[in-house]
């Protein structure tokens, strides 16, 4: 049988002491390493490949849901997390499991077992959820994202929205704009849509997201689209029903 | 409506008391006069129990006329007016009342109508104002009620689930690692939770107290950020005697904690001083935060508390400002600093 490699990442120090602990009397997992936050865990996740990872999800940096989102679907991760409703609705229905700090080795046997047995399945699970979507779940309603996380290899950006211009649909991608500066990002330009605050990002065609504050002005193109002009220059094209969207969305911040 | 004729048990009592004053009136008209008793008592009575029902009618004019500085003229015009007026309405109900024989004499009674109207004038003012500073006193409690009320949802509130579930975890890893340690961490924790409970029950602590339970708090979370967390305070001696609602810096201290230690891979400082000049506290909380993690839109519940409860005790005299930088966020209390006395 092959060893499974574990990550152990939590920004405190004692709740790592814990996890390898338990760990230490399991002859199967080798721990491969303890990350402190969210943007060495996404390195070392990177370079090393675990196959699981206990990830805690109050961290600096990036928080556990955005390492998930830009870890990519191979390790199996397995939340460990001390209080947060939103969140456990969304384990309950997609992680391997999680673990509620505190909690006793007969728990933490019980998460393993699942971990095995989903490492152990060469086949990734059948239903599994895009990680934006178990992202969206954790947040409480009503409250959209405050920043994107974007991973280039190793690199790991932050955009917070405010600074976040327009998006642009690229077949899997979207393509990010922020202070002149453009990031990829796998996600479906819909799924982006969502998690953003529709008072502040439109829609304003099938293949792009503006930022409203960011809108200079909109002039006719042809006899059915129009086009947006940013302050920055540049220029978006503007459909039917995304200059109907625009449109509702200015008056109805005036 | 005239609290007399609320019921007719108070309307009964009342005329009953004028029952006296009109007895005296016979007794002095039959010993004075030639009058025989009849004729004395029906003389008191037609006059003295219609009056009994006019001394009534002020109740309305001194409702409408307040007394302040800027209207005595004017009410006492009103008044006087009022009294006229009543006076003569009774001479003349007064006449139907009397037999035709009786004739007496009308401008001393009338004289004596106009003082006693303004005597009752005088008696409905004083019942006025003792109602009104009943009713003052009345909703004083009430807001104090309210407030205390407030006061202890918020203290509930600021219990922080996150906190105490993260502490357990760190005991819960210290108990193999160093039990001696896991054994204090439970004693601190302990120390904090009692302190909270205790202090929260009271209206005013000295501020030493509430710094010492800052301490407490500080010295559990010590335990799980270790070298992360760093503190740095400025605290002069003679402010520990001023009086403050309790657990009025702990909130900010956690936020301090929890929205800007918490963030930040290598940790940061939080900077207390407290100063105290011309009978004022001045206490200020700095922590260091990640400029990339954008505060959460709904901040300071525990805030919002702090400054509604300052503005509660000491409307415009306390103040709560909050100064937000690149990379550093501070608050700064402002508030009367009275000696505790208990």
């Amino acid at each position: 049988m092959t060893t499974i490699r574990a990550l152990i990442v939590d920004d405190e120090e004692l709740a790592r002491r814990v996890l390898r602990e338990f760990l230490s009397n399991e002859a199967d997992i080798e721990v491969i390493g303890e990350c402190a936050n969210g943007f060495d865990a996404v390195k070392v996740i990177a370079e090393e490949h675990p196959d699981l990872v206990f990830l805690d999800v109050q961290m600096p940096k990036l928080d556990g849901f955005e390492v998930l989102e830009l870890i990519g679907p191979d390790p199996a991760v397995v939340f460990v997390t001390a209080y947060d409703t939103y969140a456990m609705k969304a384990f309950d229905a997609h992680a391997v499991d999680y673990l509620l700090k505190p909690f006793n080795r007969d728990r933490f046997e019980t998460a393993l077992a699942r971990a095995r047995q989903r490492v152990r399945s060469s086949a990734p699970p059948t239903e599994r959820v895009e990680p934006m979507e178990l992202a969206a779940l954790a947040r409480a309603p009503e409250q959209f994202a405050q920043r994107i996380v974007v991973k280039d290899g190793s690199k790991v950006s932050i955009i917070p929205v405010d600074k976040l211009d327009y998006v642009q649909a690229q077949d899997d991608y979207v393509e990010l704009h922020s202070q002149k500066k453009s990031y990829l990002k796998q996600q479906t330009i819909s799924s982006l849509e969502s998690a953003l605050d529709p008072k502040q990002f439109v829609r304003i065609h099938r293949s792009s997201i503006v930022n409203i504050e960011r809108v200079n002005k909109i002039e006719p193109y042809t006899k059915d689209s129009r086009i947006a002009i940013l302050h920055d220059g540049t220029q978006l094209p503007v459909s039917r029903s995304g200059y109907a969207r625009l449109t509702a969305l200015l008056e109805g911040r005036t | 409506m005239h609290p007399l004729l609320r019921s007719a048990k108070n309307l009964g009592f009342y005329l009953i008391a004028w029952l006296v004053p009109i007895v005296l009136i016979a007794c002095t008209l039959r010993l004075s006069s030639t009058s025989s008793w009849t004729d004395s008592f029906t003389l008191a009575a037609s006059f003295g129990l219609p009056y009994a029902l006019f001394c009534l009618t002020p109740w309305y004019l001194c409702r409408m006329l307040p007394l302040r500085d800027e209207h005595l003229l004017k009410a006492l015009l009103n008044h006087l007016a009022a009294a006229f007026v009543s006076g003569v309405l009774w001479l003349r109900v007064a006449g139907y009342l009397l037999p035709e024989r009786l004739t007496p004499n009308l401008m001393p009674m009338f004289a004596a109508g106009i003082l006693v109207y303004l005597l009752s004038v005088a008696l409905h003012y004083v019942y006025l104002t003792i109602e009104a500073s009943k009713e003052a006193i009345r909703r004083e409690q009430e807001a104090r009620v309210l407030a205390r009320e407030a006061e202890l949802k918020a203290l509930k509130a600021q219990i922080n689930p996150h906190f105490l579930f993260n502490c357990l975890h760190s005991i819960s890893a210290l108990t193999s690692i160093d039990s001696a340690q896991a054994r204090e961490m439970c004693i601190r924790l302990s120390d904090f939770l009692r302190n909270t409970l205790r202090l929260g029950e009271k209206e005013s602590i000295p501020f030493g107290e509430e710094l010492a339970l800052v301490n407490t708090y500080l010295a559990v979370e010590q335990v799980r950020f270790g070298s992360r967390l760093r503190v740095e305070r400025h605290i002069d001696p003679h402010c520990e005697g001023c009086s403050v609602p309790p657990l009025l810096l702990q909130p900010l201290i956690e936020n301090s904690v929890k929205h800007g230690i918490a963030g930040l891979v290598d940790g940061g400082t939080i900077r207390l001083n407290a100063s105290c000049d011309n009978g004022s506290l001045r206490v200020t909380v700095e922590n260091d935060f990640d400029p990339d993690s954008p505060a959460p839109r709904k901040t300071g519940m525990g805030l919002a508390n702090v400054r509604n409860r300052l503005a509660a005790r000491h409307g415009d005299l306390g103040r709560c400002d909050v100064n937000v930088t690149e990379s550093s966020h501070r608050v700064d209390l402002l508030l009367p600093c009275q000696g505790f006395n208990s």
